[in-house]
């Protein structure tokens, strides 16, 4: 690591106070969603082998321990909140109701995750915030979900999965959108997601490898959706914020979305400015897991290539596991004013916290 | 330019679409039996996969009112090969072979598709190379015709859709890199086209202008299962290219790589090194469209990111597509000479080990 790019000591990196964009609360087991279910739901589960929605984009291997923790919001607090110094966490609970094809179940889970987010996490520790999980396959129940939770204290996004069904700047969704708009909040589009679609446009690959690396290209696909939809145009506030996505991939991609731009922006006349001009208004990315370069002065002109200091997002992704070292590999090298921005002061604007 | 491209002492481009005006034009290639089913029951295949073109080929390159510009050698040689000076050029034809799902047709178009080359392209001018055209969804019959070519020196590599039905390196295909090793013919991967799946990983979008901004996409899958699978492992000797596909993305995938594979080593057994460093040795990329950074320093930038670059990027016109590149204007004037001559002529030369 050459000096004449570092930034900071590590000491001054890590004394600054953190807003921590990717936390996860995990749904235990199907019994801690009992109290929040309707009774329908309740006798579902009791009676029968339903046991909710169990698909996951993170395979064991992906976690910092084997075992989930007897009380997750201690070790929580133990390990992120109190130790990094974390005065707010946003908690993206990735519960997939999304697999669920049946949209009543889909949409009852939802609730009951959110219910049980309000009561056993957001309840609980001032410093926490918390994504609405939504049944986004069917968007008329999404937006239901939405204006039921809306307003609740510690609500501040909404999370959709990067793969879904259909790309996210569909007409399919514009209703969604606006409720997104109309409360204020932000879309978090996460890592993941279980549409029962392929995860690539080539199919079904075979390794988990393949689907963690390649997950850069749904988020890619959502960004061309959003923008050439005119999700932005029409929500002229609207807020997306890429949750575990990478940022090197982005200003590639940019290049080359101004550039089919140019030569086929009639197709799409209601976008007026380049590509990149929304995806830099609109858009903002946590920097956890890091695809960045090993050599700190290709990472720098990486952060350079946004063309923004307001773009990343300090992020932990407790308690996944990953290369990256956020501290080590990106805090430590950049100015120390846009590391005070990534750690915090970013996140605090684009949330208004 | 410079006066080595001048001369056109060798600029070899890699990306040249010699046109079928239609599917009759491969009847006289046909046996009666395929030109009886071809006329009572079309090709059948995939449905709803494609977005209608925008922009028709280059005016320029149309033989004859109602004719398909780019549909006959005159007018590649005269818009292209001549006026540009053009050494080699690899004819790449988009043809309906991939994505008709009757195997036994697809195998017979295949057949077809590469005597058509032969008779009417590749036999009318010394500076035509071409693809072998095969029926991938069926490997076994693309083994037969790649073998049914290979003494042909005139076919250089065996090509492959952007988007076939699995992703490239699944085992099902490995009979097809087999017999590419074998016979030293790397294996291309050409922009678009597709095996029945949305070209996102999140579904179909609505418009064309993301349908052209997806073939990065679309290639990088490709490209992380060629290397994860262990293809590249398998077979020291293949090469993979991607043709039409950008390259901009390649630093950053190569990053991404890396880093996964320090969390999920642990799944790939089977190779030796991180994914990505078969990709840094393997992969072969072409030129248009090129990304075009506004800032020129971004653009050079690519080639220290990626130092494999340099040695690996071939040139291509998309000739007669209409957002093709001529070979003075592909590059950004950021591009140092012996880096240009490189991508324009000598990379290329190597790798199709060209005269």
């Amino acid at each position: 690591m050459g000096s004449e790019v570092t930034g900071l000591g590590d000491a001054a990196a890590v004394g600054w106070e953190r807003v921590d964009c990717d936390l996860h609360n995990e749904v235990p087991r199907i019994e801690s969603l009992l109290p929040y279910l309707s009774e329908h739901w309740v006798e579902q589960v009791k009676t029968t082998v339903f046991r909710g929605a169990p698909d996951t984009a993170y395979p064991p291997a992906l976690f910092r321990e084997p075992a989930m923790p007897a009380d997750p919001l201690a070790r929580l607090r133990e390990e992120v909140l109190d130790r990094d110094r974390v005065t707010a966490g946003i908690l993206n609970c990735t519960y997939a109701v999304d697999s669920l094809h049946n949209p009543d179940q889909a949409a009852a889970m939802a609730r009951a995750v959110n219910d049980w987010q309000s009561a056993e996490w957001l309840a609980c520790d001032r410093r926490l915030r918390a994504s609405i999980v939504v049944p986004s396959q069917v968007p008329a129940l999404a937006v239901e979900e939405i204006e039921r939770v809306a307003g609740r204290p510690g609500f501040v996004q909404v999370l959709l999965p990067a793969r879904a069904h259909h790309p996210y700047g569909s007409r399919l969704f514009h209703p969604l959108w606006e409720a997104i708009a109309a409360h204020g909040l932000v879309a978090g589009i996460h890592f993941g997601g279980a549409p029962g679609n392929p995860p690539t446009p080539v199919g079904w690959p075979s390794y988990h490898y393949e689907t963690y690396v390649g997950m850069a290209l749904a988020f890619a696909a959502q960004l061309s959706s959003l923008v050439s939809e005119g999700v932005f145009d029409l929500h002229p506030d609207l807020r997306v914020t890429l949750i575990e996505s990478g940022f090197t991939w982005l200003p590639s991609h940019l290049w080359r979305f101004d550039k089919e731009w140019k030569n086929l922006r009639r197709l799409v006349p209601w976008v007026r400015r380049p590509p990149s001009d929304y995806v830099r208004r609109h858009v903002r990315l946590t920097v956890q897991p890091l695809d960045a370069p090993g050599d700190p002065r290709q990472l720098l002109e990486l952060v350079d290539q946004l063309e923004s200091d307001e773009m990343l997002l300090y992020a932990s992704d407790y308690p996944h596991r990953h290369a990256g070292d956020v501290e080590a590999d990106l805090l430590r090298h950049l100015p120390p004013a846009l590391a005070e921005r990534v750690c915090s002061a970013n996140a605090r604007e684009w949330y208004r916290l | 330019m410079s006066a080595t491209e001048r001369r056109g002492a060798g600029i070899v481009d890699c990306d040249v679409h010699n046109e079928l005006d239609s599917t009759r034009d491969l009847f006289p290639y046909l046996a009666e039996r395929w030109r009886r089913h071809v006329d009572a029951f079309g090709l059948g295949g995939y449905s709803g996969v494609s977005y209608p073109r925008f922009w028709d080929n280059r005016e320029e390159a149309r033989p004859a009112p109602g004719r398909k510009p780019g549909s006959t050698v005159a007018t590649i040689q005269a818009g292209l090969l001549d006026r540009h000076a053009i050494g080699f050029a690899i004819l790449n034809p988009l043809t309906p072979v991939a994505r008709v799902t009757n195997l036994d047709l697809s195998e017979a178009l295949a057949t077809a598709v590469n005597d058509w080359q032969v008779a009417e392209w590749l036999d009318q001018d010394p500076r035509l190379r071409a693809s072998i055209i095969v029926a991938f969804e069926d490997p076994p019959a693309a083994v037969r015709e790649i073998e049914r070519r290979a003494a042909d020196r005139r076919f250089v590599q065996v090509q492959f859709s952007g988007r076939p039905h699995e992703p490239m390196g699944r085992r099902r295909y490995w009979p097809i890199y087999e017999a590419c090793a074998a016979l030293g013919l790397p294996v291309m991967s050409h922009a678009f086209g597709s095996g029945g799946n949305p070209i996102t990983g999140t579904g179909w979008p609505s418009y064309y202008v993301e349908d052209h901004v997806g073939p990065p996409q679309s290639i990088q899958a490709n490209v992380i299962s060629m290397a994860s699978e262990g293809v590249f492992a398998r077979f020291p000797e293949l090469r993979m290219v991607s043709v039409e596909n950008g390259f901009g993305w390649l630093p950053a995938l190569l990053w991404r790589m890396e880093a996964a594979w320090h969390v999920l080593g642990g799944e790939l057994p089977h190779l030796e090194r991180s994914p990505a460093e078969y990709v840094r040795e393997h992969l072969y990329l072409s030129t248009q469209p090129t990304e075009e950074p506004a800032r020129h320093a971004d653009f050079r930038r690519l080639f220290e990111h990626c130092p494999e670059l340099a040695d690996r990027l071939m040139f291509a016109s998309d000739y007669p597509h209409w957002d093709g590149d001529a070979p003075d204007r592909a590059l950004p004037s950021a591009v140092p000479e012996d880096v240009r001559r490189r991508i324009l002529c000598e990379n290329a030369r190597r790798l199709y080990r060209l005269p």
